[in-house]
């Protein structure tokens, strides 16, 4: 090994094959089927479940756990993929912890939910494993739908078209389908190439073209698709990411975090992919613990998380912080990069912060600040849509959309990130993409 | 520590915990080791007349589990024991000489006829045990061959047997009971009548624990046939207490010692048991689960009750639920109770909403934020709420006061003990008389 966790600047193959293999295996391992029943038994079925309402995707919670311990997973996992076709992914990424845990009776009572995440994984895994497809295709309607983004909003949508008989032809700008689950998301929460076998699972569906490496604005133009389609939907999620407006970003070995975890993502050797040895990652959401965590596990020395407000505003959940911490991460609160300093040839870089606080006249900076040594600066401080069509309406910079996904211009729906409303997580994206579709639906056949 | 020494049909044991007649007393070995963990006492696995059986060489156990792999009911085919009698007298006796303070009783089973019970009975006086069983009550294998519970179903052989035994031996003679009959009572009157000096129950229950569904053969399966077994563990506990105490408070069977039986597992179990009236119990399938050990958690257990209660003996508890069992037609038909839901323990998990909407009375209101309540105006004091709810005293079922009106039946709840026989609206009052 020629590096190790205490060479200087950027460099790859800081820790041996073995350790890295260890570091980025699955953050929580498959419940084998005694320890699911016990999970299972737990839940009380309760009446109007709050887990349900919870749900972005409207999951019976508690029936897909009784089938669990009433030994037929493989039902349980039908109830989950008839709300959530990419409940497999959702299981592994959700943040249960804010969202159906958290509102578990048991978690109220005893701060212990029922498993529900992990319960659900081990639903859809047992299906998938049998290499069955749960849902078969309606007659087909003459009906041709284009799907502009193969993230979870793109794939709920084709998956639900494709389901109620419509021929779908699903785009995306990237060399593979996924989005996000392919892209985005740290590697020990989606292990084995978990994201593209779901891909390919759901891709049975039939009656989804799928078109790879188009992207809309580059080239796909919307009113092309609309004039050859007979509804289009746009699932495009954010692919602008925003700049810190710092002096020195443009420095060597300042990075944005989503352009690291991407790399990361597709990497076949970790041992090859470079990390610095003191790693600064600005912005405090999930991508941000996402780059921290995974430099960490690269064999980064020191990795700090530097977010301009305190802890109860951090997008991140409690749960991501905590794992964040137990690899070894440290979170500064209250304090934003001022300008990113050091020598021509990379070494001695340090960004400089000054501390923020709420005065009387609410978020401000100060003046006192203070250094971080920083081989690497991965920058996580949000990302934005990229070039929108012009005809589109907006709304807070993301496209403006009803309840039903309906945008501003006719025959045209939007879900996911890039869609207003809800929050930007895997499974908001896909309850926007099944209910848009159904939409269509509706439209094209009434 | 109270003490908890026994006297049973003047059989003498430290403590009221022996060991059932079962695999887990079939040998000296095992005895040994039971008497070592603390056991009081033990009944013999059941002896019988050479030849000796043979016993099924596939599975003898089924059982039925709750969450965690819990063992609930333990289902057995296993028959008497498959040993020459010859080898059991000598480990009988050498395990009684060496401890003298336990109880040693030895269960039998032989034909219907006297001379092989007059036999085995001298064979069995000469080991210096302390007592016999007589089992009456194996429902499988045995039963086929005019032994065990066909012997405990019709009560003229119960007392004819019973009588034989004791006019040919010293020994005191329990008698032990099949559940599989319809009124244990006459079972019992038989046995007492034929001159039985104690009687134990309950025996296991015919069952069979489940249906294997790739094969449909039931379970526990062997080579794809199976047989009814007879049930047993905590499943059982409620039958027995019932049998028990239906013995327990018979007039005609006042002052016949009942050695409990059926689903003992913890100290609580056992005091249960002698509350109706059991002057010892006797426990297999929790030594079965956990071992041998468990006897010293119910020593301790019991004992510590009885400190905290202030009991000093087992007779002062014995018994003292009996009185308290009676007929539904004596029940206080004016105790009006009403559930009443705690607002800070409750979790909001609505099972006792969907339990009296779907099943009930429609007596629990659920209301905007998952807060429910109770109307009395529909709450009739079921007690479905209280047993499905999640958190123990959350929900409580609570004595309305005499004097107030009933919001149900819009009537005075009455200070007045009133039951079946007295209600104006029970056509069967008069009957009754």
């Amino acid at each position: 090994m020629s590096a190790s966790t205490r060479t200087d600047g950027i460099v790859a193959g800081r820790l041996d094959p073995a350790t890295l293999e260890a570091n980025f295996a699955d953050l929580h391992p498959p419940l084998d089927p005694h320890e699911a029943r016990v999970a299972a038994d737990r839940c009380y079925f309760c009446h109007d479940a709050p887990c349900v309402t919870a749900c972005p995707t409207s999951i019976d919670i508690p029936l897909f756990i009784r089938q669990i311990a009433t030994g037929v997973p493989e039902a349980a996992a039908r109830t989950i993929f008839q709300q959530n076709i990419l409940g497999g992914m959702c299981a592994r990424v959700c943040p249960t912890e804010t969202l159906c845990e958290e509102v578990c009776v048991r978690e109220v009572a005893e701060g212990k939910p029922v498993l529900i995440g992990q319960l659900q994984r081990y639903a859809t895994d047992t299906l998938m494993a049998k290499g069955e497809h749960p849902f078969a295709r309606d007659a087909p309607t003459g009906r041709r739908v284009a799907v502009v983004g193969a993230g979870p909003a793109g794939l709920a949508c084709a998956h639900r078209l494709a389901m109620n008989g419509h021929e779908v032809t699903l785009y995306d700008a990237r060399p593979k389908p996924g989005g996000l689950n392919e892209y985005g998301i740290a590697a020990y929460k989606t292990v084995d190439g978990f994201a593209q076998a779901e891909v390919d699972w759901l891709m049975r569906i039939g009656g989804i073209v799928q078109e790879h490496g188009k992207a809309l604005g580059r080239d796909l133009d919307l009113d092309a698709l609309r004039e050859s389609y007979d509804a289009v939907f746009l699932g495009v999620g954010l692919a602008g990411v925003n700049a810190l407006r710092t002096r020195g970003e443009d420095r060597d070995g300042v990075q944005n975090a989503v352009d690291f975890i991407s790399k990361l993502r597709q990497a076949d050797d970790l041992a090859a992919l470079p990390v610095g040895r003191r790693v600064v990652v600005i912005g405090g959401g999930m991508t941000a613990i996402d780059a921290a965590v995974q430099s960490r596990l690269l064999g980064a020395e020191e990795v700090t998380m530097v977010y301009r407000r305190g802890p109860e505003e951090m997008a991140a959940s409690r749960f991501e912080r905590d794992l964040a911490t137990s690899k070894g991460v440290r979170i500064v609160f209250n304090a934003q990069p001022v300008r990113i300093r050091g020598k021509k040839d990379g070494t001695e870089r340090r960004v400089e912060f000054a501390y923020t606080r709420y005065g009387p006249d609410g978020f401000e900076v100060t003046d006192e600040t203070f250094e971080i040594r920083a081989d690497q600066v991965l920058k996580a401080i949000g990302q934005t849509l990229y070039e929108p069509p012009q005809a589109l309406a907006l709304k807070r910079g993301k496209i403006r959309v009803d309840a039903a996904g309906r945008t501003s211009v006719a025959g045209v729906w939007a879900g996911g990130d890039c869609a207003s409303g809800g929050d930007d997580l895997t499974v908001t994206a896909v309850a926007e993409g099944r209910d848009a579709a159904e939409d269509i639906h509706k439209a094209l056949m009434s | 520590m109270a003490d908890l020494t026994t006297d049973f049909a003047g059989i003498k044991s430290p403590n009221p915990f022996w060991l059932a007649s079962a695999p887990p007393t079939d040998k000296e070995y095992n005895v040994r080791r039971a008497f070592e963990a603390g056991w009081g006492g033990v009944v013999w696995k059941t002896l019988g007349l050479d030849p000796h059986v043979v016993n099924v060489n596939g599975p003898r156990y089924g059982a039925v589990w709750g969450a965690d792999r819990r063992l609930l009911g333990l289902n057995n085919i296993e028959l008497i024991t498959d040993r020459p009698l010859e080898v059991n007298l000598r480990e009988i006796k050498q395990v009684k000489r060496d401890y003298p303070d336990r109880a040693m009783v030895v269960s039998l089973m032989v034909p219907c006829e006297e001379d092989p019970w007059k036999f085995i009975l001298s064979q069995v006086e000469d080991t210096g045990a302390d007592g016999v069983e007589l089992n009456f009550g194996c429902p499988h294998g045995m039963s086929e061959r005019g032994m065990g519970s066909a012997v405990g179903q019709v009560p003229e052989y119960i007392e004819m047997v019973t009588r034989w035994c004791k006019q040919n031996t010293r020994m005191p003679v329990i008698v032990k009971l099949t559940p599989n009959i319809t009124d244990v009572r006459k079972p019992a009157k038989a046995a007492k009548d034929g001159g039985a000096d104690a009687v134990s129950l309950i025996n296991t229950i015919n069952s069979i624990t489940a249906v294997d569904l790739d094969n449909f053969a039931p379970e526990p399966t062997i080579d794809g046939k199976g047989s009814h077994g007879g049930y047993c563990g905590p499943a059982v506990k409620p039958i027995a207490l019932s049998m028990v105490s239906e013995i327990a408070r018979d007039p005609d069977l006042q002052g016949l010692p009942i050695s409990g039986i059926g689903g003992v597992t913890t100290w609580r179990d056992a005091a249960e048991f002698i509350a109706l009236g059991c002057g010892s119990v006797q426990v297999c399938t929790a030594a079965m689960t956990y071992g041998f050990k468990i006897v010293q958690e119910m020593v301790s257990g019991l004992g510590q009750w009885m400190d905290d209660k202030g009991h000093a003996d087992l007779d002062a508890i014995r018994g003292r639920a009996v009185p308290n069992v009676t007929d539904w037609k004596y029940l206080n038909l004016n105790y009006v109770t009403k559930a009443r839901i705690d607002q800070e323990l409750c979790i909001s998990c609505g099972r006792c909403f969907a339990a009296c909407e779907d099943t009930s009375h429609q007596a629990i209101a659920m209301k905007p934020g998952r807060v429910f309540e109770v109307i009395d105006e529909e709450c009739v004091a079921c007690n479905l709420c209280v047993n499905v709810c999640p958190v123990e005293n959350c929900i409580t079922m609570e004595r309305m006061a005499p004097g107030t009106v009933d919001p149900r039946t819009g009537r005075m709840v009455e200070a007045e003990y009133a039951n079946w026989t007295t209600h104006p609206n029970n056509p069967a009052a008069k009957a009754a008389e």
